[in-house]
């Protein structure tokens, strides 16, 4: 009983502290408060910084609840980038005479969602019959195929009749997609607060999915496979079950980045993505989801800040990723951390007494 | 945790907070990739703008400072630079430098007006419908149809071969657009095959197709380092048609442990070549080899006239320092069209589109240097 409150307590922060960034961002955007005014710079990053955060927990759902190894989540992403745009597209071309913005996105949002799921159920039937290093292999090589198909496909719109064309780029119409150009002349239809509502919606699905009984399924397959299976639970299932939701959302933040420039090239979804995101998530902390947000949300913005140090940038930026690995892992450090917060020492001499 | 958030988004504020100086320099922004993969592009017009402004603040007058800022050829990081540009308080942009990373950033300029003038992204929509982004390089679909009008006109072959990368969004513009003048002209396309970046080492499948196909001339709308290839492998095979580049295969002579001697009768469209005999390009040429020990590509030559072009625009205009980017846009627009220089690459002007109007010279390779051809 008490387990669960204290899982519900970190729910509710997790959840106040997207608010509360939201927020915060909010009063800066507005410039209500003297010196406290957000440069362009960091509201430039608002969206993508949204995006990430919902990669990274997504990423954090195969990773660290369900204990798999995916190198491919960016294949998912550009899986919902591109098919979100052309739900977005075709709508206005369907329905020229109303302003339909904020439809369209959903609408981009939920068919990059379902587009992404599809190939998410179709990778996850051979892919999940492998474990570790196998997994990680199949996924990574998921990605860069549909990097290159993706580099194929050409699209246009006629009409609204869709053509599609592979390899053959002579179609009829306004071009959409147009293979290794990508997408191009895409209304810019994503907005902070879409990212952020997506966030929320995100931790909502995660969050309860993890407290739920196929969350607690899933991670007793995690821990221990055969166990699980000796007392009948569905390891397929759950497994996929995990797997898909995880490139559902990941098809969802695809669309929502694809729907934030004017132009998607697939070779933006290439492998090192895919790492950046894993990254995301081994700094924010395997299986800590409120971790992958800040990290994320921070890891997103630093190169950004580390402008300023000219060509020293990534030098810096990989030095500042080093020693956050060394002292997240240090057992001073977190000692120091622990004694600074009031909250963990508080927690802590709580388990101390529960373990007493 | 939300204590830490909180300082580290404020200590973010503050880092990029705006920087407006008073100094009396006109700031300019070049954005392009000045690390990764396609680092020698931004660096060339990073390199090529600066000698520029060096030359022209020199002069007295109009007094510019350039400062770049780095994309990695992506989209995202772009519109990034461009923001963090802005919040450095430039007043209109070089750049930028790469197609897709330009396709991102010309639109919000577009919407934000901040005038453009980007000396290398030659996809076509950069410009498509945007009175404020102006270019120096030929469009892509430009080059592509004045490659097989040059072809055509001059008899070089009836059938033709083309070899293109199709991961790359340069390549494949070019090569759509020649296709469809080639079809016009009744040029035969008898073989046209693909390579992706991740395919770019070997191309025996490709040439033996461009052979047995009885491709007399092979167009080659490629950068340079994969077109070297081509010719070492085709003449390990004993295939010798006309080949034929375009702006992207300048460079080809300066490229490691290549054999000039294959580049023989290696025929290209190109605005620029760093062995032109006239005054000005020497002295870029010999000026650029002393700062940074390399002969400038086509993109320093690109960006050099689009500084010039830039201050140009600026004196008539009368835009300084105090001038908001959006009020220095309306006025660049208007000036624009009344600027011709002379630069590096030819004799330029601009109409209201923004396309650059300038001749497209045809060189062939004889002896290891550049000679014009008729």
């Amino acid at each position: 009983m008490k387990k669960n409150q204290r899982s519900f307590a970190g729910n509710l922060i997790t959840y106040g502290m997207v608010i509360v960034a939201f927020i915060l961002c909010q009063i800066a955007l507005s410039g209500a408060i003297d010196g406290f005014k957000m440069s362009r710079s960091l509201k430039g990053q608002l969206v993508p910084i949204c995006v990430y955060i919902v990669m990274a927990v997504s990423l954090n759902l195969t990773v660290g609840i369900s204990g798999e190894l995916s190198l491919g989540h960016a294949g998912f992403m550009s899986v919902g980038a591109f098919s979100g745009i052309l739900a977005s597209q075709w709508i206005a071309a369907a329905f020229p005479t109303v302003n339909l913005e904020i439809p369209r996105l959903l609408a981009a949002l939920a068919t990059g969602g379902i587009v992404a799921g599809i190939a998410g159920v179709i990778i996850g039937i051979p892919v999940l019959r492998l474990r570790g290093d196998y997994l990680a292999i199949v996924t990574l090589a998921f990605g860069e195929i549909i990097r290159n198909l993706l580099n194929c496909v050409y699209v246009s719109l006629d009409g609204v009749a869709v053509h599609f064309g592979f390899l053959n780029s002579v179609l009829p119409g306004k071009m959409l997609i147009n293979g290794p150009m990508g997408a191009t002349g895409v209304e810019k239809l994503a907005f902070f607060e879409a990212g952020f509502l997506l966030v929320l919606f995100t931790l909502f699905v995660v969050l309860n999915l993890i407290g739920s009984r196929s969350g607690r399924a899933i991670m007793a397959i995690r821990d221990n496979r055969i166990a699980a299976e000796s007392v009948g639970i569905n390891v397929t299932k759950y497994r996929m079950m995990a797997f898909v939701t995880s490139a559902v959302l990941a098809g969802m933040a695809g669309a929502l980045y694809g729907l934030n420039y004017s132009t998607v090239q697939a070779a933006k979804f290439k492998f090192d993505t895919s790492i950046l995101i894993l990254v995301f998530v081994v700094l924010g902390g395997i299986g800590n989801i409120r971790g992958s947000i800040i990290a994320a949300a921070l890891l997103t913005v630093l190169p950004e800040v580390l402008r300023d140090f000219g060509e020293y940038r990534m030098l810096i930026y990989a030095i500042v990723l080093i020693l956050v690995m060394l002292a997240t892992n240090n057992p001073t450090f977190k000692a120091a951390v622990a004694r600074l917060i009031p909250h963990r020492r508080h927690s802590d001499a709580e388990k101390e007494a529960d373990r007493a | 945790m939300k204590k830490i958030l909180v300082a580290m988004l404020a200590l973010a504020m503050m880092m990029t907070a705006c920087l407006a100086s008073a100094e009396d320099a006109v700031k300019i922004g070049v954005i392009g990739p000045l690390t990764g993969a396609n680092a020698q592009y931004g660096l060339a017009v990073q390199r090529g703008a600066q000698i520029a402004v060096d030359e022209i603040n020199a002069k007295g007058g109009v007094q510019l400072e350039i400062l770049a800022e780095d994309d990695q050829a992506d989209g995202e990081l772009a519109v990034n630079a461009y923001n963090k540009l802005l919040d450095d308080g430039v007043t209109m942009m070089l750049g930028t430098v790469t197609s897709g990373s330009c396709i991102a950033v010309s639109d919000v300029a577009y919407e934000e007006r901040v005038f453009m003038l980007t000396p290398s992204g030659s996809a076509d929509v950069i410009t498509d419908g945007k009175d404020n982004v102006y270019r120096i390089c030929f469009k892509d679909s430009a080059q592509g149809t004045a490659s097989a009008q040059y072809i055509a006109d001059h008899g070089l072959a009836t059938k033709v071969g083309v070899i293109y990368n199709n991961a790359l969004d340069y390549s494949m513009g070019i090569y759509q657009s020649f296709q469809a003048k080639a079809e016009e002209l009744g040029l035969e396309i008898v073989a046209a095959s693909a390579f992706s970046d991740d395919t770019n080492a070997d191309f025996s499948v490709q040439i033996s197709q461009m052979k047995d196909a009885g491709a007399e001339l092979v167009f080659l709308p490629i950068y340079y380092t994969p077109a070297s290839m081509i010719l070492q492998q085709a003449d390990a095979v004993d295939y010798a048609p006309i080949f034929f580049g375009v702006d992207g295969m300048d460079g080809i002579l300066g490229v490691e442990g290549f054999d000039t001697t294959l580049a023989e009768g290696v025929m290209l469209l190109t605005p620029f070549s760093a062995d032109a005999q006239d005054e000005l390009t020497k002295n870029f040429v010999t000026t650029y080899m002393e700062l940074y020990g390399e002969v400038p590509n086509q993109f320093a030559a690109d960006a050099y006239d689009g500084a010039y072009a830039l201050a140009a625009a600026i004196e008539a205009a009368g835009i300084t320092a105090e001038t908001t980017p959006e009020e220095a846009c309306e006025m660049m627009i208007e000036a624009m069209q009344n600027v011709e220089i002379t630069g590096l690459t030819g004799t330029m002007h601009w109409d209201a589109t923004g396309e650059v109007e300038k001749t497209p010279t045809a060189v062939v390779i004889q002896d290891g240097a550049y000679v014009g051809a008729m």
